[in-house]
């Protein structure tokens, strides 16, 4: 038996340990916020935080991480409106939008720990998660944006 | 006597006089051949299956509380077709946009139009009907007012959701006119009041952000792969690793011991050609993804890998090379090039390597399917509801009205997503499972070794100078494995659509011209790619204009002006009747060297062309017209020392005729600019032993966010709505390519003909 916390919620699972977290959000808790992109941590669809960082839940196995706290996407800020979401609406970041999650994710880790990211933090923080739609541009203005509005 | 005509093959295009098409099931129709020739004569939307529908009964309905639900027929992959298509109609219909909300259509083309949402045309077909729907419903409303207060329809006008009595201020709702004007006819076609383009509040104006933007950024947006439904199963499929391959024998038993796993199938595979249908395999059906993922590692398969295990991309290069070496069938032919070639003061080649690129959408393909009472329901990312549709009913032998097709956002679509045959497993699993819903999800690697891929190209083009370096002769071949073959035995030979993305359509004041296709055979599955064999022939074309400058020792912009020569409707003599020209007529979208010089002016003016740049810096000038749309982009690159190549700067002019959307027009280029670089600089799928050698993001790459460019500036031609509309979703990609090169042999003088470039300006430097 794995307990953890999801979204502030306590969650008991008794099935196979070895199970990704990314698969555990998706199928068992109906969390589909989480993208599946490549299953082996080279895309960043998937970025969840546990206890604050950011992780890829595609490798993150939920034997390993017993009592910690994972938030994702719909957890992130209860009405939708983190600095971070705002300012991704406001820039008009997304296309298809199926690797925003993650992206997102990714970006309000980076400004908790660096608040005021230069463009290389920026990219190197960033740089595990691909847009195929290439909205690239748009995510450093949206991340210059939040840190700003923070 | 009749002739074979393939009416919507692909859903994408009209493919005509393509003969010997053996086999086919879904879509030749056999017409007697005047009949035919009335229907190759259909341009635009109406040569699209079920061409437009323009009834607001159909995209708009109205609640009682003065909310306007706008349906969307045409898919969303990220171009912002939810929001462009239904601004359109709430413009028409005076709506408010804050009380509009966006529905998705199913796959209904008799009630809605043709819904495939490809080749750049939704804009480009939707623009006027979708205006007459919101101005017959305007219209409808102003009636049920006019009735209401017994006075004439002239003395009302509708304002923001409200229908006005002009001379005392009176008002209404639409809410409080929603019953009433739904009951008023139709107004007909001929009397409806489109609005004068000065009033359109919304067209234009790009101040709307994105409809699903909220969802989105919250996770709530739904994609294929995220579609949940009661006693859902997940499957995952083992299919061939060498494409026509079959299975031979499967041990399961391994992965029936998996917990979780419930079933093992065998789905059939498709004999070539095999269009959409599934490539057949192994699949293993679970109580979840994982447990299925881990049932699929534990089976124990023995394949026959069939003919097409002897693809091996390296001696397919050779020999792709080698054709194009060699005489062509001649698709254009214009003087007598080898006469000018023999006596021009200096000639020139070059031939230019294009690989298979595979579309790597974010969502990979997945798709969920439950059959229950003689109905079947579908969940799908597909850019073609009803084709997806037809093709489920086929497959099931169901009449296509008990099947339903539910769209969802797709996860990126660049062609892949026009193909269902993934959806195909869902339904042949869902029957399987006595009709339980099942969802087959493809993994990345599933995605890099069994999609459709962008095909793989040699182009070789020849030239002759004259002493004032001004080009006499163009000689140029392509040879490329076509997308026919999936719908037809053992094509060789470019189909007519691709023959007309920058091949034949060749816009150059030349006076001695050839163009030429070589043979090639397919041996794996050829799909779209956004914007298809634009790519190889744009990036051919615009990398050696660029070389012939440098030859002629020429500034390329100005040289390739020249070239295009001067502002004028290009006539293609005898190829114009046969030119695919988008499925467009070339009255309305003609070939105007007029709009491609503006482009190129406008590109290479905003960018500074001729600026001072630092050391290592240099500028990359491409244009190319597709889709009917024109596109020139200036690229800065940037080499070090040491080779590796960087994008500061990427300069677009776009000139689409009237656009809806600017917002959504700039998110466009932005986008194809990165998958541009990205095929350039990194993108290749190549074959070892029939096997695709690439499996996931680790080797097949595509760009991140510190290889981007730092800025990419879009400017967009303006036009009024005289100029007809033409798309974005696809001509930002073609001239990626060939900037970026021209840039590089700009910086460095070294010229990249084959991609991607990857290490090459390395090894080249060292």
């Amino acid at each position: 038996m794995v307990t953890l916390q999801v979204n502030g919620q306590e969650r008991n699972f008794d099935g196979d340990p070895s199970m990704p977290l990314l698969w555990y959000l998706r199928d068992e808790l109906g969390l589909t916020g989480t993208k599946f992109g490549c299953g082996q941590a080279l895309c960043g669809a998937c970025t969840v935080h546990v206890n604050g960082e950011a992780v890829r839940a595609c490798i993150t196995v939920l034997g390993d991480i017993g009592g910690q706290k994972v938030t994702t996407i719909e957890g992130l800020d209860p009405a939708g409106n983190h600095r971070v979401q705002k300012a991704w609406r406001e820039v008009g970041v997304p296309q298809c939008g199926y690797c925003q999650s993650g992206q997102i994710m990714q970006a309000a880790a980076l400004l908790a720990q660096t608040p005021n990211p230069a463009d290389a933090d920026i990219d190197t923080a960033m740089s595990g998660n691909i847009c195929r739609c290439g909205t690239y541009q748009r995510i450093r203005a949206a991340i210059k944006q939040a840190a700003k509005g923070g | 006597m009749t002739t074979a005509m393939i009416e919507n093959v692909s859903r994408r295009a009209i493919l005509r006089g393509v003969a010997s098409m053996g086999g086919l099931v879904i879509a030749v129709k056999i017409l007697p051949v005047k009949d035919a020739f009335a229907q190759a004569k259909k341009y635009g939307a109406e040569g699209m299956p079920h061409g437009t529908v323009n009834n607001p009964q159909a995209f708009v309905s109205i609640a009682p509380d003065g909310i306007v639900t706008i349906v969307c027929h045409r898919s969303e992959m990220g171009q912002g077709v939810r929001t462009g298509m239904p601004m359109i109609v709430a413009d028409e219909l005076e709506a408010d946009w804050a009380r509009v909300r966006v529905a998705q259509a199913p796959g209904d083309e008799v009630k809605f139009g043709n819904q495939d949402t490809d080749g750049s045309r939704s804009t480009r077909h939707f623009l006027q009907p979708m205006r007459e729907a919101g101005a017959a419903g305007r219209m409808m409303l102003i009636a049920a007012a006019a009735k209401r207060w017994s006075v004439g329809v002239g003395e009302l006008e509708a304002v923001n959701h409200e229908v006005v009595h002009k001379s005392t201020g009176r008002k209404l709702g639409y809410g409080e006119l929603a019953t009433d004007a739904s009951a008023m006819p139709v107004p007909p076609r001929d009397q409806l009041k489109l609005k004068d383009p000065s009033a359109f509040r919304y067209i234009g104006k790009g101040q709307i952000p994105i409809v699903d933007g909220f969802d989105i950024t919250t996770g709530r947006a739904k994609y294929g792969i995220d579609t949940r439904l009661p006693d859902l199963k997940y499957a995952v499929i083992a299919r061939p690793p060498v494409f026509g391959g079959k299975v031979v024998s499967v041990d399961s038993s391994e992965a029936m011991k998996v917990p979780g796993v419930e079933k093992v199938v065998q789905i059939e595979g498709t004999p070539p050609p095999a269009q959409f249908q599934p490539l057949g395999g192994v699949a293993v059906i679970a109580r979840n993804t994982w447990a299925a993922m881990k049932g699929r590692d534990a089976l124990k398969i023995t394949w026959d890998d069939g003919p097409n295990r002897v693809y091996d991309s390296l001696a397919y290069k050779k020999q792709l090379e080698e054709t194009a070496r060699n005489p062509g069938k001649v698709l254009r032919n214009e003087g007598d090039f080898e006469r000018a070639l023999a006596g021009a003061a200096r000639k020139l080649e070059g031939e230019y390597y294009i690989p298979h690129l595979a579309h790597a959408t974010m969502e990979p393909p997945s798709a969920t399917v439950r059959i229950a009472d003689g109905k079947c329901e579908v969940w799908a990312c597909v850019q073609s509801p009803q084709g997806t549709r037809d093709q489920v009913a086929k497959k099931l032998g169901m009449s296509p009205d008990n099947v339903t097709v539910n769209v969802t956002l797709l996860g990126g679509g660049f062609g892949r997503k026009s193909k269902c045959d993934f959806v195909l497993e869902a339904a042949l699993l869902s029957r399987e499972m006595g009709g339980a819903p099942v969802k087959v999800t493809w993994t990345r690697e599933d995605d890099l070794q069994n999609g459709y891929l962008h095909t793989v190209s040699a182009e070789r083009i020849e030239a002759g100078l004259d002493a004032n370096g001004r080009a006499v002769a163009w000689r140029h071949r392509s040879v490329a494995p076509t997308i026919l073959s999936i719908f037809a035995p053992d094509p060789k030979l470019e189909a007519p659509f691709e023959i007309g993305m920058g091949l034949v359509d060749m816009p150059f004041a030349v006076p001695n011209i050839r163009i030429e296709n070589g043979e090639a055979a397919a041996l794996t599955r050829i799909g779209w790619f956004r914007s298809v064999s634009n790519i190889p022939h744009a990036f051919a074309v615009q990398s050696f204009v660029a070389e012939m400058a440098a030859a002629a020792g020429r500034d390329p912009k100005d040289y390739l002006l020249e070239l295009i020569g001067p502002p004028r409707i290009v006539d293609l003599g005898p190829v114009k009747d046969s030119l695919w020209n988008y499925g467009e007529s070339l009255e309305i979208y003609p070939i105007d060297t007029g709009r491609l010089r503006r482009v190129v002016e406008v590109a290479a003016e905003q960018a500074g062309w001729g600026r001072k740049l630092p050391a290592g810096h240099g500028l990359g000038l491409a244009v190319h017209r597709c889709f009917v749309t024109y596109v020139a982009m200036v690229i800065e690159a940037a080499v070090d020392a040491k080779g590796n190549i960087s994008v500061p700067r990427v300069d677009a002019a776009v000139d689409c005729g009237f656009h809806v959307n600017p917002e959504r027009i700039r998110s466009q280029i932005e986008g194809a600019t990165v998958m541009g670089l990205s095929l350039a600089f990194k993108g290749e799928i190549s074959f070892k032993g029939g096997r695709v050698e690439q499996s996931n993001f680790n080797d097949y790459e595509v760009l991140r966010i510190d290889e981007a460019p730092r800025e990419t500036r879009v400017h967009i031609i303006p036009a009024d709505i005289s100029v007809p509309p033409s798309g974005v979703g696809e001509p930002g990609v073609p001239p990626v390519g060939p900037a970026l090169c021209n840039a590089i042999f700009a910086a460095t003088g070294k010229r990249i003909r084959r991609l991607p470039i990857r290490q090459q300006v390395q090894s080249m430097q060292g």
